[in-house]
C-alpha cells in the first residue's frame, strides 16, 4: 500500500512536471512552479465577482483539508519502514560473527591433511622405483623373446607370403642385431635372419623378375626391396623393363587397331575412340609409372635421367603411333571429330607435363597437334581445289549442250553458280578449320595457334593459295589447251575471265576480311597483301578474255580461210548471192555478241554514222593503192628518206590485231571481228582472182560490213579492213573490173 | 658505225620471196624475187656494202610468172630455184624452175648502171622441176651446204627428192614422200635440216609441222596443232640439232625440241603486231664469218633480222623486204 501511495506521488509529480512543461510560465497556475500567490490573488479579485470568490475560497480550503490528511498518512507509513530495517541490521550482526569461527577450524584441518600426505610419498618412494625397474626388464625379456622368435616369426610370413610384414619386423630387429651380433647367440639369430631375408629378398626378386603382376603391386614389390637395401639403379632398370613391357602391350594394342584399315577402312574405330584408347592405356600406365617411379627412387640422384630417356623413347614410339593415324585421316568432311581427338591427346599429354616438369614430351606433342593442324590444312586445300577443278568438269558438261543459245544462257546462270558455290566451300572449310582455334580447345592457346596458324597457315597456305591456284588454273587453260585444236570450249574461257574478275573486284578482298575477322590474324610475318592477289586475279583474267578472244576469231577464221583457199577465184561465175559461210561469220558473231553479253557489260563505241551500213568500197578508193601502181619502173633509191617516212608511218599505223582487249563486250567482239578480218586479209593476198572473183569478194565484204559495224567500238576499223581485203583482192586480180555498187547493194539486200 | 640510218632499196612491184645467197662467201648478198600479176617480174640482186653502208643492185628479169619463193644453190653461185605462178588460158599454175643467171651480170651492172635497169637481161632456164603428176609447187629447198646437186620440192601433198644432172640442166626425180590423211593436205613450207648428214626434212602444212627422214622417205615426228592458226614458216637452229623454231598466223614464235614434241620448249608471244615472225638460218658473209639469223615477218613484209655475228656479238644487220621496198640496216 505503502508503495503504490509512493508512486501515485511521485506519479503526480510526474505529471506536474508534465503540466509544468506546458505552462510553466503562467504565474497564475496554482500547481505551477513558478505560482505568485500576490499575482493569483490580484487577478481573483480583478476578474471575479464577489460569489465567484466565496466559492474559489469553498474550494481551496477543501483541497488544502484532504492535502493535509494525505501528508499525515504518507509520513506514518515510512516511520514504520525505518523501524523494521534497523530491526534486521541487528540480526545479520549476530550471524556473521558465528561464521568466522567456523572458517578458522576449516583451515586448521587443511594443514593436518597436507602433513599427513606428505608423510606417505615418502615412505612410498622407494616401492616405485623398484617397480619402474622391474617393468624395465620386463621389456627387455620381451624384445629378447622377439629376437628369439624373429627365425621363426619370418619363415611364417615367407610360408604366408606377407612379404611386408616380414621386411617390416626384420627392420625392427636388424639395429639391433647388428649392435649385438659379437654375443654368439645373437650371432645365431642375426645369421638366421640374413638367411630368410635373402630366400625372401630372392622370391621378391622372382616375383619382380615375372612381372605378370600389376603396376600397383610392382612397386609395392620395388619398395620392399629397396628397403632390403638391393641397389637402387639396378632396380631402376629392371622397374622401367618391366613397365616398358607392359606399355609395349599398350602399344602392340593401338598398332594393331591402326594396321586393319589398309583391308577394311570402313569397320576401322575413328579417331577419336584411338586417342581414347591411347590415352586410357598408355598415357595413363605412363603416367602411373612415372608417379610410382617418382616415389621410390625419389632420393636417387641419377635416376631421373633414366626416367626421361624411357619415357621419351616410349612416347617417341606412341608419338609415331598417333601420327601414323593421324595421317590415315583424309576425309576432310567432320574435322570436329579430329580436333576433339587432338585436343584430348593434347590434354592428356598435360598430365606427363606436369608428373616431369623438364620433359619434351609435351612439346613434342604439340608439334604432332601443330603438323596435323598443318596436314589438315593442306587437305582442305587440296579438297577445295578438287572442287574447284569438279565444278569446273560440271559447268563443262552444262556448256557440252549442242544449241549455241542453250550455251549462252547456262554459261549465265553456271558463272553465278560456280562463283556462289565456290564462295559457300571457302566459308565452310573455314569454319571447319576454325575448330582448330575454338575457345574451348586447349591447344588453341599455344601460340602457334594464335599466331603463324591463323596467318601463315589459314591465310597463306589455305586461302592465298586457293585463290593463286584458280588464277593459276584459269591461266593454264590458256596456255596448253589453246593451240591444241580447243579442248576448253570458249564459253568456259569466259565464264572463268568473269569468274577471275569478279575476285579481282571483291571476292578475294571479301574473303581475305573474313578470315582475318574470323581467325583474328595478327600478321607477325609478312603476309600477301590483298592487291597482289587481285592483280594476279586480274591478270588471269585478261589472259582467259584475251585467250577467248584469239580462240573464237580463230574459229570464224578457220572458216574464213577455208572458204578463200578451197574456191578456184579464176573460174568463178557471176556473184548471184553472198556466200553462205559469210552468214555464217554474220550469225557467229551475233551468237558470240550474245553470249558475252550475258557476262560483260556494253562499253563504248564511237559514235556511229549515219550511213553506218552503207558505206562504198571502191576498189581503187585507196590512194595508197593508187601509189603502187604509180611507181612502177622507177629507178631504185637508195636513200630516200621520203620513203622512209612513209614506211614509219605505214608501220604507226598499225592495227593490234592480237592487242588485250578490255572487260567489255565490244571491246571483246572487236578483238574477234580484227582477228578473223585480217586472216580474211592475208588468205586473200595468196590468192590470184578472176574478174568475179574480185566481185565476189566485193559482195561478201559488203555484206560483212552491213552486219558487223554495228558490233566494234570504232566502225571505222571494219571500214579499213574491208577495205584492205577489197583492196588486195583488187590487186590480186588477172581483170579488175569492179560490180557497180548498185548491183552489190541489191545483191545483199537480198540476203 | 653506229647506228646508221637504214639504207633502202625501192622494188618496181610486190615482192614476197627474199633470199641470201648462200654459195656467195666475199659479199652480203640477197636476192628478191617480184610478184606481178600484169608485168614481167624481176630478181633484185643485192650487194650490201656493210663498211660504207650502201647498196649495189642488179636487176634480171623472170619472164615465167610472179615470184612466190626463192632458192640460192649452196655451190654455184649463179644458179637458183624459184617457185612461180603462171597464168595461161584463165588458169594459174604453180611451177618450179632451176635458173642460171648470165655470166656478165655482174661486169654489165658496173659499166652502166643505168641501162641495167631500163634493159635486165634474162635469167638462163637450166630445167623445170616439174613432172606432170605433181603441180602447184610450194617451194624449192637446196641441200643444205650440198654440192648442188639436190633439191627438194614441195608440191601440193608431195615432197619430191631430185636429182640434178648434166650441170643442172636435167632433173630427175629420185624418191618421193607423199602426205596422206583427211582432206586436201596441201604443204606451204619446208626445210631441209643441214644437221644428220642432211637426211631430214621438216615440213609445214596448215597448223602441223612434220618432220621427214629422206633415207626413207617417211614421217618420223608430227606437231599437230603447232600453232593456232596456219604454220607461216620454220627452220632449224644451225647449232643446235633437235631445236626447230616455228611461226604462225596466231602471232607466235614457237621453239620446239624435236625429240619431244608434246610441248614448245619456249613460246614467244611479245609483239601481239607481228603477223608472221622469224626463224632461224644462216648465211656466209665475208671473211666466211659465220651469222645467225632470224627472219621475222611483219604483215606480208618479210623481214630477216640478223641477230649476231659469231665474231661481234653486238652487230647486227636487219634486212627489211618491204611490199616493194628492201630495207637494210647494219649496227655494230
Amino acid at each position: 500500500m505503502t508503495f503504490s501511495s509512493f508512486q501515485l506521488y511521485y506519479g503526480i509529480n510526474k505529471e506536474g512536471k508534465a503540466a509544468e512543461q506546458a505552462e510553466s510560465l503562467d504565474p497564475c497556475d496554482i500547481n505551477g512552479a513558478h505560482f505568485n500567490p500576490d499575482l493569483f490573488l490580484n487577478k481573483l479579485r480583478r476578474e471575479c465577482s464577489l460569489a465567484e470568490l466565496m466559492d474559489q475560497e469553498t474550494c481551496m480550503v477543501k483541497q488544502i483539508r484532504s492535502l493535509d490528511s494525505d501528508m499525515q498518512t504518507l509520513v506514518y507509513e515510512n516511520y514504520n519502514k525505518f523501524i523494521s530495517a534497523t530491526d534486521t541490521i541487528r540480526k545479520m550482526k549476530n550471524d556473521f560473527k558465528k561464521m568466522e569461527d567456523e572458517m578458522d577450524c576449516l583451515s586448521a584441518n587443511m594443514s593436518a591433511i597436507t602433513e599427513f600426505s606428505a608423510r606417505i610419498s615418502g615412505t612410498l618412494q622407494d616401492q616405485h622405483e623398484q617397480i619402474t625397474k622391474l617393468s624395465g626388464v620386463h621389456t627387455l625379456l620381451r624384445k629378447l623373446q622377439f629376437l628369439f622368435e624373429l627365425p621363426a616369426r619370418l619363415n611364417k610370413c615367407l610360408e604366408l607370403q606377407a612379404y611386408a610384414q616380414a621386411v617390416r619386423s626384420h627392420r625392427r630387429a636388424r639395429c639391433v642385431l647388428q649392435q649385438y651380433s659379437h654375443l654368439p647367440s645373437f650371432k645365431g639369430i642375426q645369421d638366421d635372419c640374413h638367411a630368410i631375408m635373402d630366400k625372401l629378398a630372392q622370391e621378391l626378386r622372382q616375383k619382380f623378375r615375372d612381372g605378370g603382376s600389376s603396376a600397383k603391386d610392382l612397386s609395392e614389390c620395388v619398395e620392399l626391396l629397396l628397403q632390403l637395401d638391393e641397389p637402387a639403379e639396378e632396380l631402376c632398370d629392371k622397374f622401367l623393363s618391366h613397365a616398358q613391357s607392359r606399355l609395349e602391350t599398350d602399344l602392340q594394342g593401338l598398332e594393331a587397331e591402326i594396321r586393319p584399315t589398309i583391308p577394311s577402312p570402313t569397320s576401322n574405330t575413328d579417331i577419336l575412340e584411338f586417342i581414347d584408347r591411347g590415352c586410357n592405356e598408355f598415357v595413363s600406365s605412363l603416367c602411373l609409372v612415372i608417379a610410382s617411379y617418382q616415389e621410390l627412387f625419389i632420393n636417387h640422384a641419377q635416376t631421373g635421367e633414366l626416367l626421361q630417356a624411357f619415357v621419351g623413347d616410349l612416347a617417341a614410339r606412341y608419338f609415331s603411333l598417333v601420327e601414323r593415324r593421324i595421317q590415315e585421316e583424309k576425309g576432310v568432311g567432320d574435322n570436329s571429330l579430329l580436333v576433339r581427338a587432338l585436343d584430348r591427346f593434347h590434354r592428356r599429354l598435360q598430365a606427363v607435363a606436369k608428373l616431369l616438369p623438364g620433359s619434351p614430351v609435351p612439346n613434342q606433342g604439340t608439334e604432332i597437334v601443330i603438323r596435323a593442324a598443318t596436314e589438315r590444312v593442306k587437305q582442305y586445300l587440296s579438297a577445295l581445289q578438287s572442287f574447284y577443278m569438279d565444278s569446273l568438269t560440271d559447268v563443262r558438261q552444262a556448256l557440252a549442250t549442242p544449241r549455241l543459245s542453250v550455251v549462252s544462257a547456262s554459261g549465265a546462270g553456271g558463272g553465278a553458280l560456280l562463283g556462289a558455290s565456290i564462295l559457300n566451300q571457302i566459308k565452310s572449310v573455314l569454319a571447319s578449320v576454325h575448330l582448330f582455334t575454338a575457345k574451348d580447345i586447349a591447344f588453341s592457346n599455344k601460340p602457334y595457334f594464335k599466331g603463324e596458324f591463323c596467318s601463315q597457315g589459314v591465310r597463306e597456305s589455305l586461302v592465298v593459295s586457293f585463290i593463286k591456284f584458280v588464277c593459276q588454273s584459269s591461266r593454264q587453260f590458256c596456255e596448253s589447251a589453246g593451240d591444241k585444236g580447243g579442248s576448253t570450249p570458249p564459253a568456259l574461257l569466259l565464264l572463268l575471265s568473269r569468274l577471275c574478275l569478279d575476285y579481282e573486284t571483291s571476292t578475294i578482298s571479301y574473303i581475305l576480311t573474313l578470315t582475318d575477322e574470323q581467325f583474328l590474324v595478327q600478321h607477325h610475318s609478312p603476309v600477301t597483301p590483298v592487291t597482289t592477289l587481285c592483280t594476279e586475279a586480274r591478270e588471269a583474267a585478261q589472259k582467259l578474255l584475251n585467250h577467248y578472244v584469239k580462240v573464237q576469231g580463230l574459229i570464224i577464221s578457220q572458216m574464213l580461210r577455208k572458204s578463200v583457199e578451197t574456191r578456184d577465184w579464176v573460174n568463178t561465175i557471176e556473184p548471184r548471192n553472198v556466200r553462205a559461210v559469210m552468214k555464217r561469220v554474220v550469225e557467229d558473231t551475233t551468237s558470240i555478241d550474245v553470249q558475252v553479253g550475258l557476262l560483260y557489260e556494253e562499253g563504248v563505241r564511237k559514235a556511229h554514222s549515219s550511213d553506218s551500213s552503207k558505206r562504198t568500197f571502191s576498189v581503187y578508193s585507196s590512194s595508197r593503192q593508187q601509189a603502187r601502181y604509180a611507181a612502177s619502173y622507177t629507178p631504185s633509191a637508195p636513200m630516200d628518206t621520203n620513203l622512209l617516212s612513209n614506211i614509219h608511218k605505214l608501220f604507226s599505223e598499225r592495227i593490234d590485231i592480237f592487242s588485250s582487249v578490255e572487260f567489255n563486250k565490244v571491246s571483246v567482239i572487236t578483238g574477234i571481228i580484227k582477228i578473223s578480218l585480217k586472216t580474211f586479209l592475208e588468205c586473200v593476198r595468196l590468192r590470184t582472182f578472176g574478174r568475179y572473183g574480185l566481185q565476189q569478194i566485193q559482195v561478201d565484204c559488203h555484206y560483212l560490213q552491213m552486219y558487223l559495224w554495228r558490233f566494234v567500238s570504232d566502225e571505222n576499223l571494219v571500214h579499213f579492213l574491208l577495205d584492205e581485203i577489197v583492196g588486195s583482192s583488187a590487186h590480186r586480180c588477172l581483170d579488175p573490173a569492179p560490180m557497180e555498187q548498185s548491183v552489190i547493194e541489191v545483191i545483199c539486200e537480198r540476203g | 658505225m653506229e647506228d646508221d640510218a637504214p639504207v633502202i632499196y625501192g622494188l618496181e612491184f610486190q615482192a614476197r620471196a627474199l633470199t641470201a645467197q648462200a654459195a656467195e662467201t666475199d659479199a652480203i648478198r640477197f636476192l628478191v624475187g617480184t610478184q606481178s600479176l600484169k608485168f614481167d617480174n624481176q630478181i633484185h640482186i643485192i650487194d650490201f656494202d656493210d663498211e660504207n653502208n650502201i647498196i649495189n643492185k642488179n636487176v634480171l628479169l623472170h619472164q615465167a610468172g610472179e615470184i612466190w619463193h626463192i632458192g640460192a644453190s649452196p655451190a654455184d653461185k649463179a644458179v637458183l630455184t624459184t617457185c612461180y605462178n603462171k597464168t595461161s588460158d584463165s588458169r594459174v599454175v604453180s611451177c618450179a624452175a632451176v635458173w642460171r643467171m648470165p655470166s656478165d651480170w655482174e661486169t654489165g651492172s658496173h659499166e652502166s648502171p643505168d641501162d641495167s635497169a631500163h634493159n635486165p637481161q634474162t635469167l638462163e632456164l637450166l630445167c623445170h622441176l616439174d613432172d606432170s603428176a605433181h603441180i602447184n609447187t610450194a617451194c624449192v629447198l637446196w641441200e643444205p651446204m650440198g654440192d648442188g646437186k639436190r633439191v627438194i620440192s614441195l608440191a601440193d601433198n608431195h615432197a619430191l627428192l631430185w636429182d640434178l644432172q648434166e650441170s643442172s640442166t636435167q632433173a630427175t626425180v629420185s624418191n618421193t614422200a607423199t602426205l596422206e590423211g583427211k582432206g586436201q593436205l596441201k604443204f606451204t613450207s619446208g626445210k631441209w635440216s643441214p644437221h644428220h648428214n642432211c637426211s631430214q626434212l621438216a615440213t609445214a602444212n596448215d597448223t602441223a609441222i612434220r618432220g621427214w627422214d629422206l633415207r626413207t622417205m617417211s614421217q618420223i615426228y608430227c606437231i599437230e596443232n603447232a600453232h593456232g592458226q596456219l604454220v607461216r614458216d620454220l627452220d632449224f637452229n644451225p647449232n643446235r640439232q633437235y631445236y626447230l623454231a616455228s611461226c604462225g598466223d596466231d602471232c607466235k614464235v614457237k621453239f620446239w625440241d624435236v625429240r619431244n614434241v608434246q610441248e614448245p620448249v619456249k613460246t614467244l608471244e611479245e609483239h601481239s603486231h607481228w603477223w608472221k615472225t622469224y626463224f632461224h638460218f644462216h648465211i656466209n658473209l665475208p671473211g666466211n664469218q659465220h651469222f645467225s639469223k632470224s627472219c621475222f615477218f611483219k604483215e606480208t613484209f618479210p623481214l630477216f633480222y640478223i641477230v649476231k655475228f659469231q665474231s661481234f656479238p653486238t652487230a647486227k644487220l636487219t634486212c627489211v623486204l618491204d611490199i616493194k621496198h628492201l630495207i637494210l640496216n647494219f649496227n655494230t
